[in-house]
């Protein structure tokens, strides 16, 4: 990547290598949570907040334990608990200050902890050598580029419900057709926007 | 409940991919061509089959309050060796496989059978489960990851042989992008669900 200009950053983490379409992160969410917009909104949300948090916090944590204390090799381990306890954290913060949203998230505020694009966000910053602004930008806008796709996968299959079909072809099959059309769309952004 | 039985129903009706619908972003990601698939299939079987092991032989102790984080810290231990033994041995494919290795903490598959069977069942059948499903898991991306390099290069090379040349002059190259694997395998669970409702009717 060129030059590692903070817009580039935010580019390439909204669009070019989007998570879910280019680089296959968090898909169960993505095939599980899209059957209508409502719940695909609070999960976005959740996302986006969990990953900005732990790009920083862990960035932090890399940088300033592990490093000074030659425990690089325990980075895996530190981030997962760094990301669940997080989980955790929004999970009381919410459930207290804003119930009516606690309520509408349910399972899938925990759930959070296993998808793999909060982990693979942190991995991709750890291994692409970033530094901090540059890690909490990267994290942002990939929970970002994660909720644009997140929303218009539920819109249409919102809408696609009632379309007459195949029943073998209903649910999971339809889905995936309709992220490869949206998977060919993203593909193009490698060539649209230069970096 | 025998053995065999066990090891097949890994394969069969709780396939990781067809059946659970677990596990599906390494699935997609790394099949670009058989070998990648290969060897995601071994660090995943590697790292299922010793958390199986030990979270059964662990499951007296562990108190059900605390038992998700254990399970993670469990499965981290076990993907840090995967991490660096696949890095120190084999970085073509280290690199090629790439932020997927460390990835396998959070593949559903593994905290779902640590959750769904190792919790309940003794260490071996424990065992025989995780080379079961790894087993499952092994073909569905074998199957994925030919369909993709046969159509999208034309030929399928493992580990320098080549097994198939078909030689086409124009190759969809669709098929080793991303919207390749959505399509694959959109098309091979229509296929399977339609099998599916084919034995219901048969009222098997």
């Amino acid at each position: 990547m060129a030059e590692d200009a903070l817009f580039s950053i935010f580019m390439d983490g909204l669009f070019i290598n989007n998570f879910l379409l280019i680089q296959f992160l968090g898909l169960c969410s993505f095939v599980g949570v899209t059957k209508d917009v409502k719940s695909a909104t609070g999960m976005s949300g959740a996302v986006v907040f969990v990953m900005a948090m732990a790009s920083t916090v862990s960035y932090l944590l890399y940088t300033y334990i592990l490093v000074p204390t030659k425990m690089e090799f325990l980075d895996l381990i530190s981030f997962i608990v760094v990301i669940a306890a997080l989980v955790q954290l929004v999970e009381f913060v919410v459930r207290k200050q804003i119930p009516s949203l606690y309520r509408s998230l349910g399972i899938y505020l925990p759930l959070i902890t296993t998808n793999c694009a909060v982990l693979g966000a942190v991995l991709l910053n750890e291994s692409s050598g970033y530094n901090f602004a540059q890690s909490v930008v990267f994290g942002t806008s990939a929970g970002l580029g994660y909720t644009i796709v997140m929303l218009m996968m539920a819109g249409i299959r919102e809408r696609s419900t009632f379309v007459n079909i195949p029943s073998s072809i209903r649910g999971l099959p339809q889905a995936f057709f309709i992220a490869t059309m949206l998977s060919l769309a993203f593909v193009n952004y490698f060539w649209v926007i230069p970096i | 409940m025998d053995p065999l039985s066990e090891f097949i129903r890994g394969i069969t009706r709780d396939n990781p991919t067809f059946g659970l619908v677990l596990g599906l972003c390494p699935t997609l990601a790394v099949t670009t061509s058989v070998e990648n698939a290969i060897g995601m299939a071994a660090g995943t079987a590697f790292v299922l089959v010793c958390s199986n092991m030990l979270v059964s032989s662990l499951r007296k102790q562990i108190p059900s309050t605390v038992r998700l984080p254990i399970f993670i810290i469990i499965i981290a231990t076990f993907v840090s060796i995967v991490d660096m033994i696949m890095e120190a041995y084999s970085p073509s494919m280290y690199a090629a496989l790439g932020v997927f290795i460390p990835l396998i903490v959070v593949n559903c598959i593994i905290i779902g059978r640590a959750e769904a069977y190792a919790n309940k069942n003794n260490v071996f059948y424990s065992m025989i489960d995780g080379f079961g499903t790894s087993t499952g898991f092994l073909l569905v991306l074998m199957l994925i990851g030919g369909i993709r390099e046969l159509l999208g290069t034309g030929q399928i090379v493992v580990f320098g042989y080549s097994l198939i040349n078909l030689s086409l002059s124009y190759p969809i190259t669709t098929m080793i992008l991303p919207a390749g694997a959505f399509v694959t395998i959109g098309a091979l669970m229509a296929i399977v669900n339609y099998q599916k409702a084919k034995k219901l009717e048969r009222g098997e």
